[in-house]
């Protein structure tokens, strides 16, 4: 790659250099200034994760392919990192307050998030399987630190371990799987592999394949290897939680997504069932499992079982519609999530979190305004119209249909249903129910956060173009 | 008109809602006060610039008109328009809102400010349902006002109201996903998602049964048909008086609204292949649905199963695809929706003076409440049939529309009649006649604010009784050119018949080969 003797070759990787200097940056902050300086050095983290978004706006346009073509920018990668950026600031801000409440601000929170996002960046850019892997690697790494930071809690650590070594066996796997697939292609490149699946492939290469898809199943806890969710879920701090639950999962799926799109065009039918299976199981789970729940951070590990689902029903139908779909499903879902646990991480009575789904109860009258919103993002992440959270099954739903894809289509839309019986619980809780005692006042980036997501959601329907449009763009570039 | 009159209509309720969110604060008297009196006024104000609709619309033409259109979602446009059908559904929610408003003045006292914005915003939903011309914008309208109507019945609901709510809501969204699903199959058949243009495609045939059955599946449990009209007692009897007013006369409605504009008109065949299926729902609905009625103790479920009966006539005269019949159809929707909605009403005027809906506890209500009972018993024969009330109008219509089609179903049909008369006038007689309870000693007959809500009912109720036509003329050119389309469907079906028995032929003939060859087969052995 000749560009790269300029410095201006490497502008399409300005907002990984910014988030990977960032968070050296930050670290050393944090060594200089001392413990006390963790909300400051936190706070200055979001300012990172900002400017690597601004960043993202000296990115070159069109398909660029760089060190080799393991690291691919295009429209795919653009709408994604942007996304994924939005769900780390976002998931970064839940936490600014809860930390001080918690006395727990230390300075490597924040920048164990700016390495978790660089990972996830490079994970969404990722062409070939072994900047897959690295990318996924730090992601994760930095994941498993971030679920043990609440280290006196003995939930946290056991999430943080339980987390560590389900992930370290997952990515066994994955390896396994790639090497599987190097070895019956000759490449690692996604475009190589699709040159040697051109005619089909050989049991070895699907087994490689089974292998891969195990990993990524596990990232974005598709059933059946969902188990770590509810625990670690639970178990994390509950801003750390938020953030699994937006980005990683953004990231995750997006290398799913790239993967099977660009690398097995070849054998669609054999990975095609494969994810049709693990769709329909996630989405039967996620909306019967969740019906027990009490807790309310269970309740959403499972409903984000259940949203996984309903995204790789678009995926399912491996058609430039259905990717779209899928993107804007992420793109819905992230926004959806974070408003959800901007509530959830503002549960507090008399400095105390509480996390059950009964302690809501008559929030309508307590806090009108925020029940309002919680109970539209309930609707939205139940699928109702006019909310966000219908068109993002719409556009997944529309494509599983054009794709044939008709019992999927009708096992989701099923599962839809029974999934609208929990969030009209908690609905229920909130509006039906006697108010108990008041929660503590909601911090002020709470508020923001709840109220651009609650924006979002309410408003999607009446100016759906920029969202719905980007993300096509994205689809079509990776066919 | 170069302004966008249909989006006004539908959006100025929600305006309204925005206004009450922003100026009422708190629960304090004033903001209750503020707002009813922006409630009162967004409604009022709705309903006369929707007279403006009718004032400007052409009932000699069957297009549609006030159409706008802009590009939304892609797949989907914003695009809004009525016809003579839905224009008489939209006037009908604009003019029974206020009413509904002022029901709710004095009995609700708790939570006013959402009460009124769960009112506001429903009557967006409920309005842009009707006037919807984009199949994905429909379905927008129409699901979202589950969430109105959720609230509704779980907030101010009676004791049984989360149940009630419930299974209201999941029950309606049941049927409705699937219809999502059908609407995007037919979306990748015919490339648009345009009421307007797919009126005028046909879809393969195969394809129309399954297409049929998922938009069955969502209306018919609107509407509600037998066997899944058993959410509907339930939300009755939990809902808030106005709550009760606006399910039965209008979001049934959209049920009745969904078979005439979809499944009449774009899947014909299927219509015609399954209106045996839909004769039999109806006639055992009118007839089961009317006895059951009979055995009530409670006053909203006896009219809840009446109201299932009354849909049972619509549904039969829709399918019974014949002039007389889709008018009686509609016009029964429209009768149904004044007649019931005040029959809730009376029932909410003496609820709201005793907090009991037993019929067993009311008696010789005539001794203390006259005006009532004069009111109560013109309701009472409209919801009968009784001739010139605009009850008969629907009903006659109807059944002769099924006469024409099948005499069986209208028999039988007609027997619902008798059965309605009965627990009709049986309910009559136990709350109006007879020795006065004492504890309705000091009831009250009914107030003013009372009096002008029930007014424009009984005028409506008479005058549509003796002078149908207005109704009728509307929505004539609607009517006689989606059956002059669904009759031309139905005809180039039928022609297309013998080809399926030459082709039946040819297998004669491939059948008598094979014959042949065995033989020649045993011969050679």
């Amino acid at each position: 790659m000749n560009e790269l003797t300029h410095w201006s070759g490497y502008l399409p990787v300005l907002p990984e250099v910014v988030l990977a200097l960032g968070a050296m940056l930050m670290l050393m902050a944090g060594v200089m200034f001392g413990e006390r300086s963790g909300r400051l050095v936190n706070s200055w983290c979001v300012l990172v994760l900002i400017a690597a978004g601004a960043a993202m706006h000296w990115v070159p346009a069109g398909h660029l392919s760089l060190f080799n073509g393991s690291f691919i920018v295009d429209d795919f990668s653009r709408f994604l990192q942007i996304l994924t950026l939005i769900g780390s600031a976002g998931a970064l801000l839940l936490s600014l307050d809860w930390l001080s409440i918690e006395k727990q601000q230390r300075f490597e929170y924040g920048a164990l998030f700016i390495l978790s996002t660089l990972g996830m960046m490079m994970l969404i850019a990722a062409g070939d399987l072994i900047a897959l892997y690295l990318g996924l690697e730090l992601m994760s790494l930095a994941l498993y630190v971030v679920a043990a930071s609440d280290r006196e809690n003995i939930k946290s650590t056991e999430a943080g371990l339980k987390y560590f070594v389900l992930g370290a066996l997952s990515s066994g796997m994955l390896l396994y799987g790639a090497s599987l697939i190097y070895g019956f292609t000759g490449t690692v490149s996604f475009v190589g592999i699709a040159k040697a699946t051109h005619a089909g492939a050989s049991i070895g290469l699907v087994f490689g394949l089974v292998f891969l898809f195990v990993g990524f199943c596990f990232k974005i806890s598709a059933v059946p290897f969902h188990m770590w969710t509810p625990d670690v879920y639970e178990g994390a701090p509950t801003p750390v939680t938020a953030f699994f639950a937006s980005a990683p999962k953004v990231a995750a799926m997006a290398i799913f997504v790239r993967a099977t799109i660009t690398a097995f065009p070849g054998i669609t039918h054999e990975w095609q069932q494969i994810v049709v299976f693990v769709s329909i199981l996630s989405m039967a789970l996620g909306s019967f499992a969740a019906i027990g729940q009490k807790n309310i951070k269970r309740l959403m590990a499972y409903s984000s079982i259940g949203h996984m689902g309903f995204a790789l029903v678009g995926l399912a139908a491996a058609s430039p519609e259905g990717v779209q779909g899928v993107l804007v499903y992420m793109a819905i879902y992230v926004a959806m999530t974070l408003g959800t646990f901007a509530v959830i991480v503002a549960m507090r009575r008399q400095g105390v979190a509480v996390e059950q789904i009964s302690d809501l109860a008559g929030l309508a009258r307590t806090h009108p305004t925020m029940a309002f919103f919680f109970a539209m993002l309930m609707f939205s992440l139940a699928g109702i119209p006019p909310l966000a959270g219908f068109f993002a099954k719409f556009y997944v739903f529309l494509a599983a249909i054009n794709a044939g894809l008709y019992v999927l289509a009708v096992i989701g839309v099923l599962a839809s249903v029974v999934g609208a019986y929990y969030y009209l619980m908690i609905v229920k809780t909130m509006y039906f129910d006697d108010p108990k005692a008041s929660f503590d006042a909601m911090p002020g980036l709470l508020r923001l956060v709840l109220l651009v997501s609650g924006v979002v959601n309410l408003l999607f329907f009446a100016w759906p173009a920029p969202i719905i449009g980007a993300a096509s763009a994205a689809a079509k570039s990776l066919f | 008109m170069t302004w966008p009159i249909l989006s006004v209509v539908t959006f100025l309720p929600l305006l309204g809602a925005l206004l009450i969110a922003l100026m009422a604060h708190g629960n304090s008297p004033m903001a209750r006060g503020t707002s009813r009196w922006i409630a009162l006024w967004a409604t009022i104000v709705t309903f006369a610039v929707s007279l403006l609709l009718i004032k400007n619309f052409d009932p000699a033409s069957a297009e549609f008109q006030f159409v706008e259109k802009m590009n939304w979602l892609g797949v989907a446009s914003y695009h809004m328009g009525v016809d003579g059908i839905s224009l008489l559904f939209v006037i009908l929610t604009t003019a029974l809102m206020p009413l509904c408003i002022l029901a709710s003045w004095t009995s609700v006292q708790r939570r006013v400010k959402e009460y009124m914005i769960a009112f506001l915003v429903l009557e967006t939903l409920m309005i842009g349902t009707f006037s919807a011309l984009d199949i994905v914008l429909f379905y927008l309208f129409f699901e979202g006002g589950l969430i109105p109507m959720f609230l509704i019945i779980g907030v101010w609901g009676g004791p049984r109201r989360v149940y009630a709510s419930f299974k209201f809501f999941l029950y309606t969204l049941l049927g409705s996903v699937l219809m999502l699903l059908a609407i995007m199959a037919m979306y990748w058949q015919a490339h648009t998602t345009d009421i307007a243009v797919l009126l005028h495609h046909s879809f393969p045939a195969g394809m129309q049964k399954w297409l049929w059955f998922a938009f069955f599946a969502s209306f018919a449990v609107k509407m509600p048909m037998w066997p899944v009209h058993t959410w509907l007692p339930d939300a009755h009897v939990e809902a808030p008086t106005a709550g009760s007013v606006i399910l039965a006369a209008i979001l049934l409605k959209m049920g009745g609204y969904g078979f005439l504009r979809f499944s009449l008109p774009m899947f014909p065949e299927a219509s015609h292949l399954f209106a045996p299926l839909v004769f039999t729902l109806s006639v055992v609905a009118i007839v089961y649905t009317s006895l059951v009625a009979l055995m009530q103790e409670d006053l909203k479920k006896l009219i809840a199963y009446s109201s299932v009966a009354h849909m049972g006539f619509v549904t039969m005269g829709i399918f019974a695809a014949t002039t007389q019949g889709v008018q009686g159809g509609i016009f029964q929707m429209i009768s149904h929706g004044i007649v019931s909605g005040a029959l809730f009403l009376c029932v909410g005027v003496v609820y709201d003076r005793t907090h009991t809906r037993e019929i067993a506890a009311y008696g010789g209500l005539v001794n203390r409440m006259p005006l009532y009972a004069f009111i109560f018993m013109l309701f009472t024969m409209a919801n009968v049939g009784l001739p010139g009330t605009s009850g008969f109008v629907g009903e006659f219509l109807s059944l002769i529309g099924t006469f024409k089609a099948n005499v069986q179903v209208a028999f039988f049909a007609t027997i619902g009649v008798i059965l309605s008369a009965c627990y009709a006038l049986w309910l009559y007689r136990k709350m109006v006649f007879g020795t006065l309870r004492p504890t309705l000693a000091a009831i009250r007959d009914i107030g003013w604010r009372e009096a002008v809500i029930f007014a424009p009912l009984v005028v409506l109720t008479i005058l549509f009784g003796v002078a149908p036509k207005p109704v009728l003329d509307m929505s004539a050119a609607s009517v006689a050119q989606l059956l002059a389309n669904y009759n031309q469907a139905i005809k180039t079906a039928e022609q297309a018949q013998p080809v399926r028995r030459i082709e039946a032929g040819e297998l004669g003939m491939t059948i008598e080969k094979v014959a042949q060859a065995g033989r020649a087969g045993i011969a050679a052995r």
